[in-house]
């Protein structure tokens, strides 16, 4: 223990520390040192007997907050293949292809009451390299891409990550693309008609002579 | 014991066998309950359950960790010196069991009644130092070789105070014979040594304070003399890995593994042995007897352990300045002075 000398005429007396008694200090050590390992003792002791905090994992689990971010979850029913959430997620993990349904389909509504105009066929989600930020989450309209709360989900396989939420069969898929490159081919004829249809009316117009407007030309020079 | 023995096989040199051997046996199994208290100790200490898995609360796991030690592979570097690499856990190991033949187990179990009994221990629980030093070396290895050094300065300046202390001890009983100093404490707890043994009331008053600075003196003595926290820096295992043990894998380090709890279980006896009756029950007439007094002699021992266990997890290791100082500027003129004052007591 050092004691700051007492502030006296010099300025050097100032920098200058006391020292105790060298007996006095040692036995002074001695002391503390014996009482501070007994008041350690008192808390390890007292210690002996709280209560663990310890979980013993796998039977019992610890509960996660209610907006935890673990394994992704689609609700296929609600999705509307906007690709809001693959175009949202910064390590490309989902992976989403649609196919153009008829006006005339039926795909049903989402819960918030859209009616369904795109088919999915593949919603791929690679869990592996989800990087659960959650933020494929917030884009979605009808709410259906969740983080869930679940956590073990390992597999031997890395391929077995993959997740495919598409609840379409490979039957479904095929009537859909084929009606769907039906519908195309339709459309593009209409289109090469209309086409044809309006260059032959733009080929007659250019035959008659273009007929000069001189009152529109006077009104340009005023207003310069 | 060697009269029970007689007379089952007769005289024969199995007989010796069998006795000295009888320790070996109370040490493995001394080993196995002391891993698993210090770790439960330890783990509730810190708010925490140890081994849960392995039988009920982990009972198993001392098992477990034995059957891992003996089937890992017994590597020896190649740069290490072959024959003292190898021999330097069995020194050691010698060492500490070689004390357990002077411990009074019971009024009638000794394995070896010695007239110097106390002083033949302090004696040959050195040969641990000359164990230490040959692992170290032999490791080629310069953390190892650090861990050694260090360890065998702490051991042998620590000799010195746990020495004295002894040495009190044996003033006030006036005999080194381990049996008879139990024997002299009988009679009830007035009659431990610590409490001054069976000296006249009036210089019982005065002895007891100097009593209780040699059981301290001789307490903290034993702790480094074994390797223990706080005065582990030989094995202190975030600095040196283990110490001189890093080379060490299998069952070499099994043996110094076991070595070091026969070591402490040793000390702890000695310490109930000089200072709390040994074999003598705490009672004046009840619960005495031979198989009495050898439970009273373990279940003082491992309360000594427990202790040790307790105090190995409160207190921070000290530095190696540190211990030197401890050992060679407080405990040795402590316990001079109360040799000293002893002696002027016992004269008076």
């Amino acid at each position: 223990m050092k004691v700051i000398s007492k502030v006296s005429d010099t300025s050097l007396n100032d920098l200058v520390e006391e020292r105790m008694n060298p007996v006095v200090e040692y036995f002074g050590n001695i002391y503390r040192g014996l009482k501070t390992a007994m008041i350690g003792m008192q808390i390890t002791f007292k210690h002996l007997f709280t209560r663990a905090v310890t979980i013993q994992y796998p039977t019992v689990k610890m509960k996660l907050p209610e907006r935890a971010r673990n394994r992704l979850y689609v609700n296929m029913d609600d999705c509307i293949g906007c690709d809001q959430c693959a175009m949202a997620c910064p390590v490309d993990c989902i992976d989403i292809e649609t196919i153009k349904s008829a006006p005339e389909d039926n795909l049903g509504m989402t819960s918030t009451g859209q009616k369904k105009r795109l088919y999915v066929p593949v919603f791929d989600i690679d869990i592996a390299k989800c990087c659960y930020c959650g933020l494929c989450v917030y884009p979605c309209p009808t709410e259906c891409i969740k983080m869930t709360d679940v956590y073990e989900f390992s597999e031997f396989d890395r391929h077995n990550l993959i997740y495919s939420f598409s609840t379409m069969t490979p039957a479904e898929i095929e009537t859909a693309k084929v009606k769907a490159k039906k519908m195309e081919e339709e459309v593009a004829a209409k289109k090469a008609a209309a086409a044809a249809a309006a260059k032959a009316a733009a080929e007659a117009k250019a035959a008659a002579p273009p007929a000069p407007t001189p009152a529109s030309g006077e009104q340009q020079q005023k207003t310069e | 014991m060697e009269q029970l023995l007689k007379t089952l096989i007769g005289d024969t040199l199995l007989n010796h066998v069998i006795i000295a051997a009888l320790p070996l046996v109370f040490i493995l199994l001394f080993a196995l309950v002391a891993i698993y208290v210090e770790m439960k100790m330890a783990a509730h200490m810190q708010d925490r359950l140890a081994y849960m898995r392995t039988g009920w609360h982990g009972v198993l796991q001392p098992i477990a960790d034995m059957l891992k030690l003996l089937q890992k592979e017994d590597t020896i570097p190649t740069a290490a010196d072959r024959i003292f690499f190898i021999l330097a856990p069995y020194v050691v190991f010698i060492g500490s069991y070689a004390a357990f033949a002077a411990l009074p187990f019971g009024s009638s179990f000794i394995g070896s009644n010695l007239n110097i009994g106390i002083f033949y221990i302090v004696a040959i629980s050195s040969l641990v130092v000359v164990g230490i030093m040959m692992a170290g070396w032999s490791s080629n290895n310069k953390w190892s070789l650090f861990g050694a050094l260090r360890s065998a300065a702490q051991i042998i300046s620590y000799e010195i105070p746990s020495a004295f202390a002894i040495l009190g001890v044996v003033m006030i009983a006036g005999t080194m014979n381990l049996q008879e100093l139990s024997a002299a404490q009988t009679g009830g707890v007035q009659h431990w040594m610590i409490f001054g043994g069976t000296l006249p009331l009036m210089k019982k008053l005065i002895v007891i304070p100097v009593m209780l600075v040699l059981f301290v003196v001789y307490y903290v003595s034993s702790m480094a003399e074994v390797n223990r926290t706080p005065f582990d820096i030989p094995e202190a295992e975030s600095e040196l890995v283990q110490g001189y043990m890093t080379e060490y894998s299998g069952m070499k380090f099994a043996i110094f593994y076991l070595a070091e709890y026969a070591n402490l279980f040793a000390v702890s006896a000695i310490a109930t042995v000089l200072f709390f009756g040994g074999w003598a029950s705490p009672f004046a007439s009840a619960m005495t007897g031979p198989l009495w007094s050898t439970f009273w002699f373990v279940a003082k021992g491992m309360l000594l352990v427990c202790v040790n266990i307790w105090l190995r997890w409160t207190l921070p290791r000290l530095r190696v300045d540190q211990l030197m100082y401890v050992s060679w500027k407080v405990l040795t003129p402590f316990a001079f002075a109360c040799v000293l004052a002893l002696g002027l007591i016992l004269v008076w």
